[in-house]
């Protein structure tokens, strides 16, 4: 029981007392609940990274570090290098930020900045929001028989006309980095949007008002004055983005061309780490399926030290311009 | 507060100070939506003179400070009839850009609002907006040193202004206001979130400001309009017509105003029976 030492020294009529002893075990057992709750979190994840760690290690033993700078991947030979895939994975998510990207962030300018009214802005921002709700292999299937045919006239004349630009070097193979970054941005667009919208609607009337007060246009408000407030978060918005292009799978094992080969050239095929796995795994030996797992170790490393790297990013944004510590 | 009769209110002799008028301001009706929310002021604004706006909560003071550089404007069911007049030139003119007002006619708000950038970028904003091309480090100090807050911020002009204390952003943001050499500053209750010491330096800076600026100046603080103003417009809150409708109720020199008001409202309010 809850001792009050206030008992005696209050005044006669005082209607107020201590919380009950049932109050103070709600406290105590919400408490415990929601430790647990966040606890089992790092513990999964602790967990998964052991069990793939564990069946990495014989892969691991067996490659070293030659794993990740080997180009080739052969089986037969028991030779394995994912650097393709790395590279493959890295551009392709890359190209797919940069397009995503500045889609994303304008559509949220769009729609935060008074441009439209409010009806439409919403009913924008769920067509956009919808694009989410697209299953990964809709999307594959759409770059194969839409994309794809759309993009050749433009990716011909690209290669013949600008062909000296790496960018260009090579014919469109069919499927290839283009369809897939494109696809890749498309899939990432409704994450960014809505990420970036929060940030600006997060900025307080009264920079508006004050950006407005020095005698701004709108575009140097936007540009000079709402930009930069919203910055760490157009930025988490970003590195979100990035991470969900690199661990994307299903649509790009159907249009990255699962190549194994380094090249600049949008129109040639590639490979990532994710369609590797998912392209294998069915058909894999014991051997391979180690392999793989380690594969799934570069993966998830180079998904931890983007998601690092952004953060780090984000906390100087906010220290530059928004001044916390 | 009892209402008063709209006869009184319309009454009262329009001032008309002694010196030039920069801002001649005629609002008889002013709407946000249906709402009426002012009526029946006419506050010109002197050259090189403070003119305080008092009055209670409601009364309408903020409303008319931004109508004169067409703040109201991002409001978009604000209207209102009568004139803005800024040297002879209707402000909200047909062909009148408001941005332009605004570059003439600075601000500075109640709440202290610095952009998330450096501190040098806060003081610099407006200069680069308006292609400033002579020595912008000299301007930055000169406008820091003004708003009496160079010596607190020399050492960290890299810093963000958003990680000063609430009175020192308060000083940027009139270093910011004040680096471009605004004709017409206004004020719109700048020092309510201030501590004794910052509303001082500020009141100071305002005395300081009119040597070469006019300055229009929204305060809750009866004390403050005292201390810096030279003209004073009294505003009122109507309720008899079912909403708040701010109104002019008496302007004069600050001095009149205070010792010898001639409305009975004003009278009871600068002695304080009602805020």
């Amino acid at each position: 029981m809850a001792s009050n030492h206030f008992q005696n020294n209050a005044s006669a009529s005082t209607l107020s007392g201590p919380p009950s002893t049932g109050d103070y075990i709600t406290d105590s057992v919400f408490r415990a609940v929601a430790l647990t709750c966040a606890s089992l979190l790092i513990l999964l994840l602790a967990y998964i990274l052991w069990e793939i760690g564990g069946k990495a290690l014989p892969a691991f033993k067996e490659q070293g570090l030659g794993f990740i700078t080997g180009t080739t991947w052969n089986v037969n030979e028991g030779q394995f290098g994912v650097l393709p895939e790395i590279w493959g994975t890295l551009y392709s998510s890359l190209l797919a930020l940069i397009i995503g990207g500045i889609f994303g962030v304008t559509i949220a300018i769009f729609l935060t900045q008074d441009f439209l009214g409010n009806r439409f802005a919403a009913v924008f921002r769920t067509i956009v929001e919808l694009l989410a709700a697209i299953p990964s292999v809709v999307f594959g299937l759409w770059g194969i028989y839409v994309l794809i045919p759309l993009l050749r006239p433009a990716a011909d004349w690209l290669h013949e006309h600008l062909g000296f630009i790496p960018l260009f070097g090579t014919e469109l193979s069919g499927p290839g980095l283009a369809p897939a970054a494109l696809v890749l941005a498309i899939m990432i667009l409704p994450t960014v949007a809505a990420i970036s919208v929060d940030a600006f609607r997060r900025i307080p009337y009264k920079v508006k008002e004050a950006a407005f007060g020095m005698g701004t246009t709108r575009w140097e408000a936007i540009l000079k004055v709402m930009l930069p407030t919203a910055s760490s978060g157009l930025l988490a918005a970003l590195v979100l983005g990035f991470g969900r292009a690199l661990g994307e799978t299903m649509a790009l094992a159907m249009l990255i061309g699962n190549n194994n080969q380094i090249s600049l050239s949008l129109f040639a095929p590639a490979d990532t780490l994710a369609s590797l796995l998912a392209s294998n795994f069915p058909e894999a030996g014991a051997v391979e399926v180690q392999a793989l797992m380690y594969a799934a170790m570069v993966l998830l490393v180079i998904t931890f030290v983007v998601n690092v790297i952004g953060l780090a990013v984000q906390q100087y944004t906010m220290r530059k311009f928004e001044g916390k510590k | 507060m009892n209402a008063m009769p709209e006869a009184i209110a319309s009454d009262a002799a329009v001032f008309s100070p002694a010196g030039d008028v920069v801002i001649d301001c005629n609002l008889s009706k002013v709407f946000y939506g249906d709402f009426l929310a002012v009526r029946n002021s006419s506050v010109p604004i002197e050259k090189g003179k403070i003119t305080g706006f008092i009055g209670p909560s409601g009364c309408g003071k903020s409303t008319v400070l931004r109508s004169l550089n067409r703040m109201n404007d991002l409001i978009p069911i604000f209207r209102f009839e009568g004139h803005v007049k800024y040297h002879g030139q209707d402000i909200y003119g047909k062909k009148v850009d408001p941005v332009v007002v605004r570059r003439y006619i600075g601000m500075v708000f109640q709440q202290p609002n610095p952009f998330s950038m450096s501190i040098y970028d806060n003081v610099a904003f407006g200069l680069r907006l308006n292609r400033f091309k002579g020595d912008m480090d000299e301007r930055v100090q000169r406008a820091l040193e003004r708003a009496a807050i160079w010596k607190e911020v020399k050492d960290k002009l890299k810093n963000s202004g958003l990680s000063l204390s609430g009175g020192q952003q308060q000083r940027l943001c009139i270093a910011r206001a004040i680096a471009t050499e605004p004709d017409v500053l206004l004020m719109d209750e700048p020092c309510s979130a201030l501590d004794p010491i910052a509303t001082r330096q500020i009141e100071e800076l305002m005395l300081e400001l009119k040597e070469s600026y006019t300055v229009a100046l929204v305060t809750h603080n009866m004390q403050q309009a005292t201390r810096v103003a030279d003209t004073t417009a009294f505003f009122g809150v109507d309720i008899s017509q079912g909403g708040r409708t701010g109104y002019l109720v008496e302007m004069g020199v600050t001095r009149q105003i205070f010792e010898d008001p001639q409305e009975e409202l004003t009278k009871q309010y600068v002695a304080g029976e009602f805020s």
